[in-house]
């Protein structure tokens, strides 16, 4: 009877989270969505608690209270800029919490099957990579380790030794599963697998990595599942696992760059080599000359970037958006897929900030404007917008759709210092005739321009 | 009646399936949110952990489940978190517009 009931809980909520999900992919919807997937998280954590031949409660009690006070605590907290992070964080804990769920059950030697060993190894190796690569990209996002990639002589075959290593000892165990050596072996050089893959990645490519590794705890989980005959686990592990891979994929496209690519050319590296010969210079221009040229313009698009997030400078920009407004100024923003550190994330900030969703554009949608607009803006944003993607077959970020700005009638670049974008490619946009500089910090410097509007 | 791996495998290509149309026609400023609600779908590792500390029996076992459950909450509990917090603005600003 208990037994009808849990799998009857655990129908409800693989079908609620698939509903949820559904919902979440629809504007109106969405935050329904997630209210209901979260609904059925809570029905099956409690419904298990009831499964026939449980013990350890009062650990199992305190594990929950613990970790869950001190998730919701801290992403209560945690500010809009720093998403991308937390979620490679959380992810990270959903993957080492797969790996545990295989190390406890192949220390205790009751899964039945060799079928299901594979899986639930498989399941770890996957977990256990996804644990160890996430807390790596949650460093690099967070800035507590350089996000430059970190390269080091032999790193290909450093790397595929050790994954190697794990695979073979992840075989090994279908044979000898509860040999408690091989286990702390296996995950040992499968974590140190998660960590070396990681480290050659660079910032700029952190959104594709989140995503991967999003996928994979996904597919970790479905094959837990398998090993403990979790129906609930294999349905939504599975349906997150191909949810992610499309989105993986998605992003990579964007990108223009195939997946392999990102995962192991070490980017950002090769390109000081290819960096070099611009002509030109970079001009400068006052605060008070850049708002006329916007004051005055019968259409500003705003090109949003990293800049803007890091600079917590989402509101300022709201406040531009609207004294332009005020003035009769047509504003819109151009968001590329790939700006910020993951897709949407230029869009979740300008939400936070109060810009109606109806005023953001898909790289597709605007690219056709910029030359009809008086002025575009790029807000702290560099690589999405380098003509090199164009034009230089060299380049790193060659083939990269990027948005048209050097179209427009004028244009403006705020930026922090004279330094390159994350691709560590010079940008030739900065150094075009049509292309004025306005150097500092994206908030302080938008904050003097709504000023400077307002005097107008 | 067909049980066991091969039902199973049935769930695991229907899923598989169903994931990916749930994805394959959303809106590009939903991707963040979507990535991070999926973040918490597979939160239910958290259930699997607790099954798995519930039949830990040696004190090494125990460790690893009581991690294992600790890692699995903090999925939960922190996904949901994120992505109600990003949704929050899309419904929000709605409003915000329709009244003014």
């Amino acid at each position: 009877m208990v037994e009808h009931l849990i799998q009857a809980a655990y129908f409800l909520t693989a079908l609620l989270f698939i509903l949820g999900l559904k919902r979440m992919s629809r504007p109106h919807t969405a935050r329904s969505g997630i209210v209901w997937a979260g609904a059925a998280m809570g029905l099956a954590v409690l419904v298990t608690l009831l499964s026939p031949g449980l013990h350890n409660f009062g650990l199992m009690i305190a594990a929950i209270v613990v970790g869950g006070a001190l998730a919701w605590i801290s992403g209560r907290k945690v500010p809009m800029t720093a998403m991308p992070q937390m979620v490679a964080i959380y992810n990270g804990m959903g993957g080492g919490a797969a790996g545990a769920i295989a190390a406890v059950e192949l220390l205790r030697g009751q899964i039945e099957s060799t079928g299901l060993i594979a899986l639930a190894v498989t399941g770890g190796l996957i977990g256990a990579i996804a644990f160890s690569g996430s807390m790596v990209a949650f460093a690099k996002l967070q800035g507590l380790i350089s996000e430059r990639p970190m390269v080091f002589p032999l790193q290909q075959v450093v790397n595929f030794i050790v994954l190697g290593a794990s695979v073979v000892l992840g075989v090994m165990l279908l044979t000898t599963s509860d040999n408690v050596t091989f286990i702390a072996a296996f995950f040992v050089a499968t974590l140190l697998f998660g960590i070396l893959m990681t480290l050659p990645i660079g910032g700029a490519d952190m959104p594709v990595v989140i995503s991967l590794y999003n996928a994979l705890t996904g597919m970790a989980v479905a094959f837990e599942g398998f090993a403990l005959g979790n129906a609930a686990m294999i349905v939504a592990g599975t349906v997150v696992g191909a949810a992610g891979t499309l989105l993986t994929q998605l992003m990579a496209k964007a990108m223009n760059r195939p997946l392999s690519n990102v995962l192991f050319s070490g980017f950002g590296q090769e390109s000081a080599a290819a960096a070099g010969e611009v002509k030109g210079s970079m001009k400068a221009i006052e605060i008070d000359d850049a708002a006329i040229m916007m004051g005055y313009a019968n259409k500003v698009i705003i090109v949003p970037g990293y800049g803007m997030a890091m600079a917590q400078a989402q509101h300022k920009v709201y406040e531009l958006m609207k004294q332009l407004e005020e003035r009769g100024v047509t504003v819109k923003f151009a968001i590329h897929p790939v700006a910020g550190r993951m897709p949407g994330h230029m869009n979740v900030l300008l939400a936070e900030a109060g810009v109606p969703y109806e005023k953001l554009f898909d790289l597709e949608e605007i690219n056709a404007e910029f030359q009809t607009a008086g002025v575009s803006i790029v807000i702290g944003a560099n690589d999405v917008v380098n003509p090199a993607a164009k034009t230089s077959p060299g380049s790193p970020i060659f083939g990269m759709p990027i948005l048209d700005v050097e179209a427009s009638e004028n244009v403006l670049v705020i930026k922090r210092g004279k330094g390159k974008g994350f691709a560590g490619i010079e940008n030739e946009l900065f150094y075009r005739d049509n292309t004025r500089m306005v150097y500092g910090d994206a908030q302080g410097v938008v904050n003097d321009l709504v000023q400077a509007l307002k005097k107008l | 009646m067909i049980e066991g791996i091969w039902a199973a495998l049935f769930i695991f290509m229907l899923a598989g399936f169903t994931g990916y149309e749930v994805i394959s026609r959303v809106p590009v400023i939903l991707h963040t949110p979507l990535m991070s609600g999926s973040n918490f779908v597979h939160g239910i590792v958290l259930v699997g952990a607790m099954v798995a500390l519930g039949h830990a029996e040696t004190p090494v076992e125990q460790a690893i489940g009581f991690f294992g459950v600790l890692l699995g909450a903090m999925n939960a509990a922190g996904g949901y978190v994120v992505t109600e917090r990003m949704l929050e603005m899309f419904e929000k600003k709605k409003q915000g517009k329709g009244g003014g």
